[in-house]
């Protein structure tokens, strides 16, 4: 293709391009080497340095938009959580969320169960679901986590689940895992809760906003961090399982190979026009 | 007073509030968690003056026959389709096969990832026309977003495997977001603490009330 | 204050003591409160029952201190002890202990909270302020609870009028305060401070003067957050400036909003750039319109708007997340010049590329100080940048002390 072709490309060709490079690995994969990194390893090794049967907050934050970065690392995690017999109190603060979330909860809650680990919802794990407010929600459950959700996700009093009988404020908690697609999330869970009440964190986020979350996971306020597709993908090498972040790794791999394409033949194309204009 | 009252509790609550987040006694700590709940009760009661709003909206729409007033019809059916099949399925919508969780699995879901996957297509259009290295600026912009996209995937290591380790695209990229990535976001987000800072200070001591309307 | 230690003692010379001199009902609460199981407080956990047969019972913890929680609203106390003998590593004598509280030292007690083994601090947050409380703590395992040793007390919660940590975060704020007032009350006198010219800003004229020129709408987007956002504040004080110059040139604009209460303000904001632009008759109601909260749904809507209305020029001033490329790449494939101000950094990269000009960060709060060029608002633009400057100097000179070792300043800086 000459660059007076490239000039003059209509856009959806690359649209096309970009559809195909994902579609196919998808199909047919790869199987594309993948290393792991600091940050993820940490968000691993600081999980798996919890006591055994720890309580431990989950608040998933996110929609269906976030769901193809967002599910995986929230499975792995709950593997790890549960493998770990930790009791779990899971809390949603987005409203597109629950229904999405507590789907990703069950789904891991029957693997268990069908391999002869019955979870009982109540006593091994608590569904709080949505509430309205945000911040605003963070630091009532500062306050009590029962004042701030008199009932969970299905209806049932909190204060009448044998788990929650143990569970306060955040005091109770030894750990808080924050997957988070935007806001409210990892970083107003930050501001509020691992400043205000010192309760050590661990994040889960979108590629796009993991950036933003580096300089708290240097100054410590954070205890890991996993990045994206990418982050769940490198999670899900660590536990050796081999869900639809690895499986998605190759797509993305192309995807992000012809955006780099892309850059570099737009920029022929101005640097062409350029001599064109100089001569 | 119209204006002068909205003013001064803007003021009052604003300090109060600012107030409560360094002395702890109760007589400071109680009314600023009041005000907190109320805020959790207001928020929740926006989204039914929020449908309230959209329904009128478009109900006048369609009768007033505007500009693609059928889909200004569609989305008001899906509205009130969407409450009455909640309200029906009441506090167990969640359970397997509710018309709820059809709604959210086979329409809203698919809906919301088609949307966000749109990203992954703009990105390249966008990527191809408007990258552009006209300054060195722009160029090391270049590079770096060249370095990071790479060495996040296993293409980037695949490509740079036969390097030493430290100088692999997935350590270069893990170097750039840990130390220049990190410092300009740091002082970006710093920046912004203070521009929020002063445009609360603006709105609390009622030097911007141009939210209020009518003339300055 | 401090516990002795040693084993329990016998409770039987108490209860003699109280039976024969005729308090029956003392007796009976003695014997209640050496029962194994104190009653729960409300929520909280059975203490285990005893085995029938088995282990021994753990050696009780002993030292048993308590503290007020300092710089809260009274309602807590730290508690700490020494852990039992037989909880060591790889014993599974001890499974865990039982901490409890009384409002004397002979009961009625109420189990605060059971703890796992290993477990030498707790903070029972669920007291009343200025109240005296007593504590005792037990050890319990396979082998049984062993009653507490004794009592510690009276702990009482005592409320601060001032978060001492937070210091330095007051001190910040008050020459924050004091700078842009006096930088204020300096402008207001008439020595207006010089602010350099903003590229993204002197845009916006442009692009509202180029909307005029092809006769099509001015299309301004004040992010998708809700009021509680100061970006969406930030977006919507812009936005009477913008409705000023539109209403000065005759420029249609629209205002598609995410949320009510933001949509309410910004009709005020548009009636008042109307109205301060001299042409009050000119304002059109319907050109402030409510979407949607949900994120996508707004963005399909803006969408069609641009592709069917044609606005000649978008501007996306406020609090924007995933959307914001496909806003920026929809915009510009109509041929509109947009210009766009973001504190929401991992979003500025999509603006950078796709807009013609961008604000970022702290310039968008910036924005309204320039657009409408009052002298306290500029002033207050200056007291914000001296901070800006004092706080480089405090970065600069506590990285050099923390370097030579001295760790007061970063220790003042600490907040929690």
């Amino acid at each position: 293709m000459s660059l007076t072709a490239l000039e003059r490309l209509d856009r959806r060709w690359i649209f096309l391009a970009v559809g195909l490079l994902v579609l196919g690995p998808l199909l047919r994969p790869l199987g594309l080497p993948l290393g792991t990194s600091a940050p993820v390893r940490q968000f691993h090794d600081t999980i798996a340095g919890i006591p055994d049967g720890s309580l431990v907050l989950v608040s998933c934050d996110f929609d269906p938009g976030g769901k193809p970065e967002l599910v995986p690392m929230t499975k792995t995690a709950l593997r790890q959580l549960w493998e770990k017999r930790c009791r779990l109190v899971i809390t949603c603060l987005w409203v597109g969320g629950p229904g999405l979330v507590g789907e990703t909860l069950e789904s891991v809650a029957d693997e268990f169960r069908a391999k002869g680990r019955p979870l009982e919802y109540g006593k091994d794990y608590v569904y709080l679901g949505f509430k309205a407010g945000y911040e605003a929600v963070m630091v009532l459950m500062g306050k009590g986590i029962a004042g701030a959700y008199p009932q969970d996700q299905r209806g049932n009093l909190v204060s009448t689940l044998p788990l929650m009988r143990n569970v306060r404020d955040y005091s109770s908690f030894v750990l808080l895992v924050s997957i988070s697609a935007g806001y409210p999330g990892t970083k107003e869970w930050v501001q509020q809760v691992n400043l205000r009440f010192g309760l050590p964190m661990v994040s889960g986020c979108t590629a796009v906003s993991a950036p933003e979350y580096y300089p708290y996971l240097q100054s410590g306020q954070l205890s890991g961090l996993l990045g994206g597709m990418a982050g769940a993908a490198e999670y899900e090498k660590i536990r050796g399982e081999k869900g639809t972040a690895t499986q998605g790794m190759d797509a993305q791999s192309l995807a992000h190979a012809f955006i780099a394409l892309c850059i570099v033949a737009g920029n022929l194309v101005q640097w062409r026009k350029r001599r064109a204009a100089q001569s | 007073m119209k204006r002068e009252l909205p003013l001064f509790l803007t003021a009052v609550i604003g300090l109060f509030m600012l107030l409560s987040f360094f002395v702890p006694h109760h007589l400071a700590s109680v009314p600023a968690n009041y005000l907190q709940q109320c805020a959790v009760i207001v928020v929740a009661f926006g989204y039914v003056l929020g449908g309230a709003n959209a329904l009128r909206v478009n109900l006048e729409g369609v009768a007033k026959r505007q500009l693609d007033w059928p889909y200004k019809l569609v989305l008001v059916v899906a509205l009130v389709a969407t409450v009455v099949v909640g309200l029906v399925d009441g506090r167990r919508w969640q359970d397997a096969g509710t018309t709820s969780m059809f709604l959210y699995n086979q329409l809203y879901s698919p809906m919301q990832a088609t949307m966000f996957a749109l990203l992954a297509f703009f990105i390249a259009s966008a990527a191809f026309r408007a990258f552009r290295v006209r300054t060195v600026e722009a160029g090391l912009l270049a590079a770096a977003a060249l370095i990071v996209m790479l060495g996040r995937v296993p293409v980037g290591d695949a490509i740079t495997g036969w390097l030493p380790e430290p100088v692999r695209m997935s350590a270069l990229q893990e170097w750039i977001m840990n130390v220049p990535q990190n410092a300009a976001k740091r002082a970006i987000l710093m920046g912004a603490a203070m521009g929020v800072m002063a445009t609360g200070l603006r709105v609390i001591l009622g030097i911007e009330r141009s939210y209020l309307g009518g003339t300055d | 204050m401090t516990t002795d230690g040693g084993r329990p003692r016998s409770r039987v010379p108490t209860l003699l003591v109280l039976l024969t001199r005729g308090r029956a009902l003392a007796a009976v609460a003695v014997l209640a409160a050496s029962a194994a199981f104190a009653a729960p407080a409300a929520g909280a956990p059975a203490p285990p029952s005893p085995p029938a047969a088995g282990p021994a019972a753990p050696a009780p913890p002993a030292g048993l201190t308590y503290e007020d929680v300092p710089d809260d609203d009274g309602r807590a106390v730290r508690l700490r002890w020494r852990r039992s003998p037989d909880d060591t590593a790889g014993s599974a004598l001890v499974e865990g202990y039982v901490l409890e509280r009384g409002t004397s030292p002979v009961g009625p007690w109420t189990i605060v909270d059971t703890v796992a083994a290993g477990t030498l601090e707790r903070v029972d947050q669920d007291i009343r302020r200025a109240t005296p409380y007593f504590y005792r703590i037990a050890a319990y395992g396979p082998g049984g609870l062993t009653p507490a040793l004794a009592n510690a007390g009276p702990a009482i919660g005592r409320e601060s009028w001032f978060r001492a940590p937070l210091a330095s975060v007051l001190a910040f704020l008050a020459v924050f305060f004091l700078l842009v007032l006096f930088f204020m009350s300096m402008a207001q006198s008439g020595r207006k401070p010089f602010v350099r010219r903003l590229p993204g800003i002197d845009a916006i004229e442009e692009a509202i003067g180029r909307a005029t020129e092809m006769g099509r709408p001015v299309l301004y987007v004040p992010g998708i957050q809700d009021i509680d956002d100061v970006q969406t504040v930030a977006g919507l004080i812009i936005l009477e400036s913008v409705a000023r110059l539109t209403a000065r040139y005759e420029t249609p604009i629209r205002v598609p909003v995410a949320y009510p209460i933001p949509f309410t303000i910004a009709q005020e904001m548009v009636k008042s750039g109307y109205l301060n632009a001299g042409r009050p008759e000119a304002y059109d109601p319907d050109c402030v319109t409510f979407v949607s909260p949900e994120q996508f749904a707004y963005v399909a809507k803006l969408g069609g708007i641009m592709l069917r209305d044609r606005p000649a020029a978008h501007i996306f001033m406020g609090s924007f997340y995933a959307e914001s490329l496909l806003l920026a790449e929809t915009g510009f494939s109509t041929g509109a010049i947009q210009v766009a101000g973001t504190a929401n950094v991992h979003q500025l990269p999509f603006f950078v590329v796709a807009c013609d000009y961008t604000l970022i960060g702290e310039e968008l709060y910036a924005a309204s100080a320039y657009l409408s060029g009052e002298a306290r608002l500029v002033g207050g633009l200056k007291g914000a940048d001296m901070l800006k400057l004092l706080v480089i100097g405090v970065i600069v000179v506590g990285c050099a002390l923390e370097s030579f070792g001295i760790h007061g300043l970063s220790r003042w800086m600490e907040t929690n």
